[in-house]
């Protein structure tokens, strides 16, 4: 579900002026008897479709259950998980997820930031270019999948013609996907493609937060742009490049989609929510697939607790 | 470098004409320089976000024969409309279109009604239990789908506790399922929406005796009407772009939505890969969503840092 | 003819419209008149139009089968093939069901990965869904999917046409026929009798050491003229299409099937991790680069444009070969898969193939069954095999002059099912199967990219992997 997560709740930079008394006597009994009336419903939904299969999740990690088998299943303890962390398949899906998470979080953020100060000057056009970038965001990641997956094709792809018949970068055409060198790369400068735009914005929206007051006190300072950008813009932008940062890569680290349909169940590629997804549905092994679904939310877990604590829910 | 060049760009023009009037000016070629490379910067990151969009779009538009010419051409010399027009006949795809409008639709709706009642709550009401609630709802707005894969599958499928119907393949099991990345971010951008408004409105209708409800139907709704429009369009592109869900709980085009389509569709006549088809149905896709978005813009990039420039 | 008098370029046109030209020749004698490319354009689409509504019209062959029950006002669902060029002759054939018996047929296509495919099933029939009667199975699934299945062991008789026993054999799961045999497949080598003969070889290869040096040495020559030129096209996706080609590879170079028929384990030995290594040495030399990455249509598409002198594929690709625009046409023909030199060396071909299945849950048996017995007729049957190049599962349709002036290469073929085509180990492990082929091509596929650079660790760590599958059934 990467696309959900294209969308991060940042944190309030500014406190909102809170007006609202304690709740007190039987108007604060009403109030509150209605407030939880009011969130019940949308508390009863997270409850069936997230929190209930999640324990569930965790239950049948436990077991070998089969999907639609007529073997009985029965409680292996942590086998399923010693197993997996045993496998050298499954080593490797978690090796390639850190590898996608850290490179492509990082070239998004640093082509972000370095578009974010690009846009964040004013030019005739602004507007339009900042229109631009909001272009790939959009694109279902499954189109952007399939996109790029025909310009990488190995003998018609654009990619090879610009590279080897336009600008004579390469002496050969590569075959991008194939070559287990080049595909997790590839696809790769896919997510960033499709992602840097968002972190751009995240970043400008950041950027423009920043009072202009303070380069110019800079200014008088004698300060060079080298170091205004490493002393003032760096440290201003700081709380919002972290959770955009985070976020990123909680929603990297699950990351299914654009794997899946370049790649299929390629093992040069597989991450593991692919492999989640192959030992659960493909291979019906549900016991051993919601093991790794576990590992998957368990890593999750410690970036949105790092996440939330960044984010101040409540201004006491 | 050119990032913080511009960054200087930026304090120069706020300055204004003090700046220019300033003795340390710049010699004029190396501004000349200065801006056509800033052009030239502009000019790449457009390419860079564009082209893969644009050749999306020529390679639909190209003739098979041409299609597979190397080296490639960069302007289709003729249009050929007949992948649009395969497409567009082909009765799956228009299933799975319209799977995905009922889908998405369905999926915004109950969020957004669910979405509004709780976030009204949250952002206005004081009560015991609220931070928790906000924490667990912005703690599920980063839930992994594939870590409940499996399980909601066996429920989907009537296999838990209750007693439910067989949901497999049908569009109300990708409803259901959506909900659980649209809702939370629902409440959670609503939140800040009601939040930001301020209290007296409220107290003075309270205190003229109206009701909680009546002030929240009939004064903070009408005002939070701009705050629905985008939250509302946010969760309807997640919706229509899901894939992971749409994979695993369909089985054809009774509810298989266009992700998925796109994903296994393949040539129907001899002699091609499908290439140029899924361009087609590519461009199809998302065509509605750039409208979306180029209409909506401004509302878009509020609602992607909500509560980033709320206060 | 009244256009006798009319400009060369209006003869032109007229014959494209009505498609007494062929596409190579609208091309040739358009680019002989030095037309614009505008003109050319609408003309070849004008013969592509006709051409395909001529020679193709597809399922007119089809007649109903005698002694199809009156289903008037049933409707079923079924899924047949994957999205692709058969599909107009599946509609054709859906049509013609409804047209004989009154029962209202909805067709679906499968994805086009065997794997997605079965997963697809798995979860249809693990949700007791009713929304699909039948549905064309793979010839390795009958041991997985038996539990879902309405026995069919009666329904086949009822045209007394005697099918394949080896197929029949496959279907049955504890004395259950859970699919009626539709059509088979086995692999096949496709070569280009041109090129062959153009650089001098005179009969296809018999060995792969033959078949690495023709492809390779026509490759060198063609590259001249066309940089994109492969020698050997084959499927090599991670994949259960590898699980095919890489068993034709280990079992003709003597390696045995994997798991024999008493479970053990038999992968693990010198001539089948041998029979990979030689594979790995054809991806990036006379096979393209991206030959890992390759399905059965990615191969064809080489093929087919004429850039590749030898292609491992099924049947079906003979008669799309065939085609009146195809660039190859007439100008290709079959043989069986090399084999190995060794001493155990022999020819393999790997059994493919589809079954018609009732699924268990159908509220519509009857009308399921007889549409069942309908798409695996006598008649049916004969349209496939002459209209798609499907080979009939009818041991009799092989000595049918018809079908053997549509297929002529169908002749020889019928010997390799009455004996040598080599099954999957599907039947032995059952529902294992799936877990059985995933690591088998997964370990393959990483052999061929090279990212297992030890071919034999690869294996014996493969070994180990179905040891620990096999002990669980």
């Amino acid at each position: 579900m990467s696309a959900s997560a294209d969308v991060a709740p940042l944190p309030e930079v500014s406190t909102a002026t809170q007006r609202r008394e304690r709740p007190a006597g039987t108007l604060g009994r009403r109030r509150e008897r209605l407030a939880w009336l009011l969130v019940l419903p949308s508390l009863l939904v997270v409850l069936l479709v997230a929190l209930y299969p999640l324990i569930q999740t965790f239950r049948l990690s436990f077991t070998n259950t089969r999907l639609a088998s007529a073997r009985t299943p029965r409680v292996v303890g942590f086998d399923n998980y010693v197993d997996l962390l045993r496998e050298d398949a499954f080593r490797s899906t978690l090796w390639h997820t850190v590898v996608f998470t850290v490179s492509s979080v990082f070239f998004e953020t640093i082509l972000g930031l370095a578009i974010a100060l690009v846009i964040h000057s004013n030019f005739r056009g602004r507007g339009g270019v900042r229109t631009a970038m909001l272009v790939p965001w959009a694109i279902p990641t499954v189109v952007s999948a399939s996109m790029w997956q025909w310009m990488y094709h190995d003998v018609f792809g654009v990619v090879n013609d610009i590279l080897v018949n336009r600008l004579h970068i390469l002496d050969q055409k590569v075959a991008w996907l194939a070559n287990p060198a080049t595909a997790l790369p590839a696809i790769i400068a896919v997510d960033v493609w499709k992602t840097t735009p968002f972190m751009a914005l995240l970043l400008l929206a950041g950027l423009q937060l920043i009072s202009t007051d303070i380069y110019e006190a800079s200014l008088v300072d004698g300060a060079n742009r080298v170091q205004q950008f490493f002393q003032i813009t760096l440290p201003l932008l700081r709380p919002a490049l972290l959770v955009a940062l985070i976020f990123r890569t909680l929603d990297a680290f699950r990351v299914f989609d654009v794997i899946y349909v370049m790649k299929q169940f390629a093992p040069e590629t597989m991450t593991v929510a692919v492999y989640a997804r192959q030992q659960l549905i493909d291979l019906a092994k549900l016991g051993r697939g919601s093991a790794a679904a576990v590992i998957i939310f368990l890593c999750i877990f410690v970036f949105v607790v790092l996440y939330t604590r960044l984010i101040k829910v409540e201004e006491m | 470098m050119a990032s913080t060049a511009a960054t200087a760009r930026t304090t120069r023009a706020a300055k204004g004409l003090e700046t220019i009037a300033a003795p340390r000016r710049r010699p004029p070629i190396s501004k000349i320089v200065g801006r056509i490379l800033f052009w030239l910067l502009i000019l790449f990151i457009l390419f860079y976000t564009l082209f893969p969009f644009y050749w999306a779009i020529v390679s639909s538009l190209t003739f098979d024969s041409q299609l597979f010419n190397t080296p490639a051409s960069y302007w289709p010399s003729q249009i050929d409309w007949s992948h649009y027009a395969y497409v567009l006949r082909n009765d799956d795809f228009l299933k799975a279109l319209r799977n995905s409008v009922v889908v998405s639709v369905g999926t915004v709706a109950i969020a957004l009604l669910l979405g509004s009642l709780a976030a009204f709550a949250l952002g206005r009401i004081q009560f015991r239990g609220r931070t928790a609630i906000l924490y667990i709802i912005l703690s599920m707005t980063m839930f992994p789908g594939v870590a409940i894969l499996g399980s909601l599958f066996l429920m989907i499928r009537g296999e838990w506790f209750l007693h439910t119907p067989n949901l497999y393949n049908t569009r109300i099991a990708l409803i259901v399922t959506y909900l659980i990345f649209t809702l939370p971010f629902t409440i959670w951008v609503m939140t800040q929406f009601f939040k930001a408004m301020p209290g007296e409105l409220e107290e003075a209708a309270l205190v003229d005796g109206a009701g909680y409800m009546r002030v929240f139907w009939q004064i903070l709704l009408p005002l939070a009407a701009p705050g629905l429009v985008t939250t509302g369009l946010l969760a309807f592109i997640a919706a229509w772009n899901e894939f992971l869900f749409a994979l695993t709980f369909t089985n054809n085009y009774d509810a298989r939505t266009v992700q998925v389509a796109i994903s296994q569709f393949s040539g129907r006549t001899q002699y091609e890969l499908p290439y140029a088809n899924r361009m087609a149905a590519s461009v199809l896709v998302t065509l509605p969503l750039i409208a979306l978005v180029l209409i909506f813009q401004r509302k878009i990039l509020a609602g992607l840092t909500a509560g980033a420039v709320k206060g | 003819m009244d256009n006798g008098s009319a400009s060369p370029v209006t003869r032109l046109l007229a014959e494209a419209l009505t498609g007494r030209a062929s596409r190579r020749e609208v091309l040739k004698r358009a680019s002989a008149l030095g037309l614009s490319a505008p003109l050319v354009g609408i003309m070849l689409s004008a013969q592509a139009h006709v051409a395909g509504a001529q020679d193709a019209e597809p399922g007119s062959l089809i007649e109903a089968p005698e002694g199809l029950p009156d289903l008037s006002g049933a409707k079923i669902n079924v899924i047949l093939g994957q999205d692709g060029p058969v599909v107009p002759w599946e509609e054709a054939a859906c049509k013609k069901f409804s047209d004989a018996t009154g029962c209202q047929v909805t067709r679906t296509s499968g994805p086009e990965s065997a794997t997605e495919r079965l997963a697809q099933y798995q979860q249809l029939l693990a949700a007791q869904a009713s929304d699909v009667d039948a549905m064309t199975i793979d010839v390795i699934w009958p041991g997985i999917l038996a539990p879902h299945a309405v026995d069919l062991s009666e329904a086949i008789t009822w045209q007394g046409a005697e099918y394949f026993d080896r197929i029949v054999n496959n279907n049955t799961v504890n004395g259950k026929l859970v699919g009626i045999p539709w059509y088979t497949d086995a692999g096949i080598l496709y070569y280009r009798t041109d090129l062959l003969q153009k650089h001098g070889f005179e009969a296809p290869p018999q060995t792969w050491t033959e078949l690495e040096e023709m492809a390779s040495a026509i490759q060198d020559a063609e590259r001249a003229d066309n940089p994109d030129f492969y020698g050997f096209v084959w499927q090599g996706a991670a994949y259960e299409g590898l699980t095919c080609d890489a068993l034709e590879w280990q079992v003709s170079n003597g390696g045995g099937v994997i798991i024999e028929e008493d479970l053990t384990v038999s992968v693990n030995n010198p001539q089948a991790i041998a029979s990979f290594e030689r594979a790995r040495g054809w991806v990036g030399t006379i096979s393209p680069e991206g030959v890992t990455t390759y399905k059965e249509e990615d191969a064809r598409g080489v093929w087919q444009a004429g850039n590749a002198a030898f292609m491992r594929n099924w049947p079906y690709a003979y008669s799309l070969g065939q085609a009146s625009d195809s660039v190859i046409r007439d100008k290709f023909d079959v043989t069986l898969v090399p084999k190995g030199d060794g001493e155990n060396a022999v020819h393999a071909d790997t059994l493919g193939g589809w079954q018609m299945m009732v699924s268990a849950y159908s509220k519509n048996t009857d009308a399921a069954v007889a549409f069942a017995q309908y798409m695996t007729s006598r008649e049916v049957q004969k349209s496939f095999a002459i209209e798609e190049s499907r080979l009939p599962t009818i041991v009799a349709l092989y000595d049918d002059a018809d079908v053997l002036e549509a297929n002529p290469f169908f002749g020889s073929l019928k010997d390799v099912f009455l004996g040598g085509a080599v099954a999957r180990p599907s039947t032995v492990t059952s529902d294992l199967y799936n877990e059985v082929s995933t690591a088998y091509f997964t370990a393959v596929n990483e052999i061929l990219t090279g990212q297992a650079s030890d071919a034999a660790a690869r294996v014996a760590q493969l070994a180990d992997q179905l040891q620990g599958i096999v002990s669980e059934l």
